[in-house]
């Protein structure tokens, strides 16, 4: 960049030319996104199409049928006990998860909140660390935890719910203490000053005003709960604890149906519901807040990890 | 006095539980890695630090380094992240800033689409790939009308016909497609946040549009791009699954691999520990830096 280069652009500022310039729309990096946006989705869409093949292949297109989900009464989703317990036990870790870890990270991300003084900094330290400690590494630690020295719970389900909860509470907290910090300490100052004791400002005013970010808490939960492979992998005792992405795990290379294609399109329906259903409960719950302000904040929930 | 102690009272159960299943679990890696096996290889924890026995260590150190058993695929593991960050780092800039300041009246709806894959399960999205790189898939004829298969083995990045077989370049464009959303959005936020004004006050001050992006925009989006990029270079380095899916072969075996065959395949489970111990203390600066940020994001 010489200074031969750069005069010719200050004297250029001023012109209504440059500004029409200056708010050009970059056709370049428009087509960069848009075949990316292309390329993150279209062979998952392909993965659902194949879904619904009325016969074998998993690779091309062949008629439409329902025959993987329901119909074939031995290969279909419903009727391979295999697939079937692997949909109600991902489901069954879920709703165990999202209903112990969010209500345990509400009143921790309370606590943190006003923690204040000793002991704060290593407590949040500890809040913070499942949230960068690679999942394998989480993983191996529950495994061999849940084989020595808590040999008593064991491997099996009680552990996959301890694993998913233990790497679900962290998530919960950072969303709380979110809402927490745009609440601010006003309206439970209010509250006391006008003779609540902490109880009842808990109750009556700080749990109504964080409902939208405990909404969003049992959303991460399910779906972070959903989309785990490896803990799920490592916790489990036997074929009755199979998730979901463990059974796609085990038969991706080893010649299946497009069953399991539609295996995974059911539980990408239920994730995508259980998304809708969230925004909705989210939108009710934050009354008054822009919708487009309460989308990208519920879009950005997830922003912090890579969940398998 | 009595209000402070219902705080504390409502932090208690949660750090309970994060101390018995989260300090405890690690721990128990350092006690199994540190301890010792029965006659049948069951591995006994040493909990007493007096106890502890560096010989699986010693054992799992000299393996990563050269000549060693996992040196290979320790090489093999960085040499896939790094070029799989930089790749997802090349795709996920541009799209981020076009996300982040010119997409205008489509924001909304392509900030959804970019968000979509974080809901899609991670397995689900490499399965799909398995249909579509299978033999005979649409994304192997695609490849094949292209041409681009005979280029890839022309150049070397191809071995054969079968993108499913052990090929180096699957792995790491599988690995790409698997992390990148987690890094545009980290990196949509830190240049969503930066002023307009700012590279405008760049631009009148002489800056050519380039020169304006390396003086203003990289740097005031640093922290955010770097925290992304230890977003996903962490669960890269534990990832044993994409290799599994996309290539199955031992050739492409990463150090993820290495330590899931110990410790849920093998009968050595204490040498398993003591590699996640090694691969914890090789990413403890990461986690270090990404513990900082989170920190900072955090601090009310």
């Amino acid at each position: 960049m010489t200074s031969v280069a750069q005069a010719p652009v200050e004297t250029r500022v001023a012109t209504p030319k440059r500004r029409r310039r200056r708010l050009r729309r970059p056709r370049g990096l428009a087509v960069i996104t848009w075949i990316y946006v292309l390329w993150s989705l279209v062979p998952v869409l392909l993965a659902i199409r194949f879904a619904f093949n009325s016969g074998r292949s998993r690779t091309s297109s062949q008629g439409w049928s329902l025959r993987w989900f329901w119909t074939d009464p031995v290969l279909s989703v419903r009727h391979d006990p295999t697939l079937w317990s692997a949909l109600t036990h991902s489901l069954i870790l879920a709703a165990l998860c999202m209903a112990i870890a969010t209500p345990l990270g509400t009143a921790l991300a309370l606590g943190l909140q006003r923690w204040r003084g000793r002991g704060s900094g290593p407590v949040n330290v500890l809040m913070l660390l499942p949230l960068v400690t690679p999942e394998l590494v989480f993983a191996v630690g529950m495994f061999l935890l849940f084989t020595t020295a808590f040999g008593f719970i064991g491997l099996g389900t009680p552990a996959q719910v301890i694993g998913h909860v233990t790497f679900c509470l962290s998530w919960v907290v950072l969303i709380v203490r979110g809402r927490l910090v745009t609440i601010g300490r006003d309206v439970e100052e209010a509250a006391a000053d006008l003779g609540a004791p902490p109880w009842e400002v808990l109750r009556r005013v700080l749990l109504p005003l964080l409902a939208p970010a405990v909404a969003a808490g049992f959303l991460v939960c399910f779906a972070l709960s959903i989309d785990d492979f490896v803990v799920a992998q490592y916790l489990a005792s036997g074929a009755d604890t199979t998730t979901v992405p463990m059974r796609i795990y085990s038969q991706a290379r080893n010649a299946p149906t497009p069953a399991l294609n539609a295996l995974a399109t059911i539980m990408l329906v239920v994730t995508l519901l259980a998304l809708v259903l969230a925004f909705l409960a989210f939108r009710f719950l934050s009354r008054g807040e822009k919708a487009s302000a309460t989308l990208e904040r519920l879009a950005t929930i997830d922003a912090g990890g890579p969940a398998k | 006095m009595g209000s402070r102690w219902i705080w504390r009272a409502l932090a208690i159960p949660g750090l309970v539980w994060l101390a018995l299943f989260f300090v405890v679990a690690f721990y128990a890696i350092v006690s199994v890695g540190l301890g010792n096996v029965t006659t049948l290889y069951e591995p006994v924890p040493h909990w007493n630090p007096l106890d502890w026995n560096v010989g699986y260590i010693w054992a799992a150190l000299k393996s990563v380094v050269p000549g060693g058993d996992t040196w290979d695929t320790f090489l093999r593991t960085v040499i896939y992240v790094v070029v799989a960050v930089g790749l997802s780092l090349a795709i996920a800039y541009p799209v981020a800033w076009y996300a982040a300041r010119h997409a205008g009246r489509w924001r909304g709806l392509i900030l959804v689409l970019l968000v979509l894959p974080f809901w899609i399960s991670y397995l689900m999205r490499m399965f799909a790939w398995t249909n579509l790189l299978a033999d005979g898939g649409y994304a192997t004829r695609v490849l094949h009308a292209l041409s681009i298969d005979s280029l890839f083995q022309s150049i070397g990045l191809l071995d054969g016909n079968d993108w499913l077989g052990g090929q180096h370049i699957a792995v790491i464009l599988a690995l790409v497609y698997g992390y990148v959303p987690y890094l545009i959005l980290p990196l949509f936020v830190a240049l969503d946040r930066i002023d307009q004004r700012m590279i405008e006050a760049a631009r009148d001050l002489g800056a050519s549009a380039a020169g304006a992006f390396w003086r203003v925009v990289v740097p005031l989006s640093k922290v955010g791009t770097l925290a992304g990029i230890v977003l996903i270079a962490l669960p890269m380095f534990g990832d044993y699954y994409t290799p599994d899916l996309i290539s199955g072969s031992p050739k492409t075996a990463m150090l993820g691999n290495a330590i899931n065959g110990y410790v849920q395949g093998g009968p050595d489970k204490s040498l398993g520990a003591a590699l996640t111990l090694l691969l914890s203390a090789f990413l403890f600066v990461f986690m270090l830096y990404y513990l900082r940020v989170l920190r900072k994001e955090n601090a009310a």
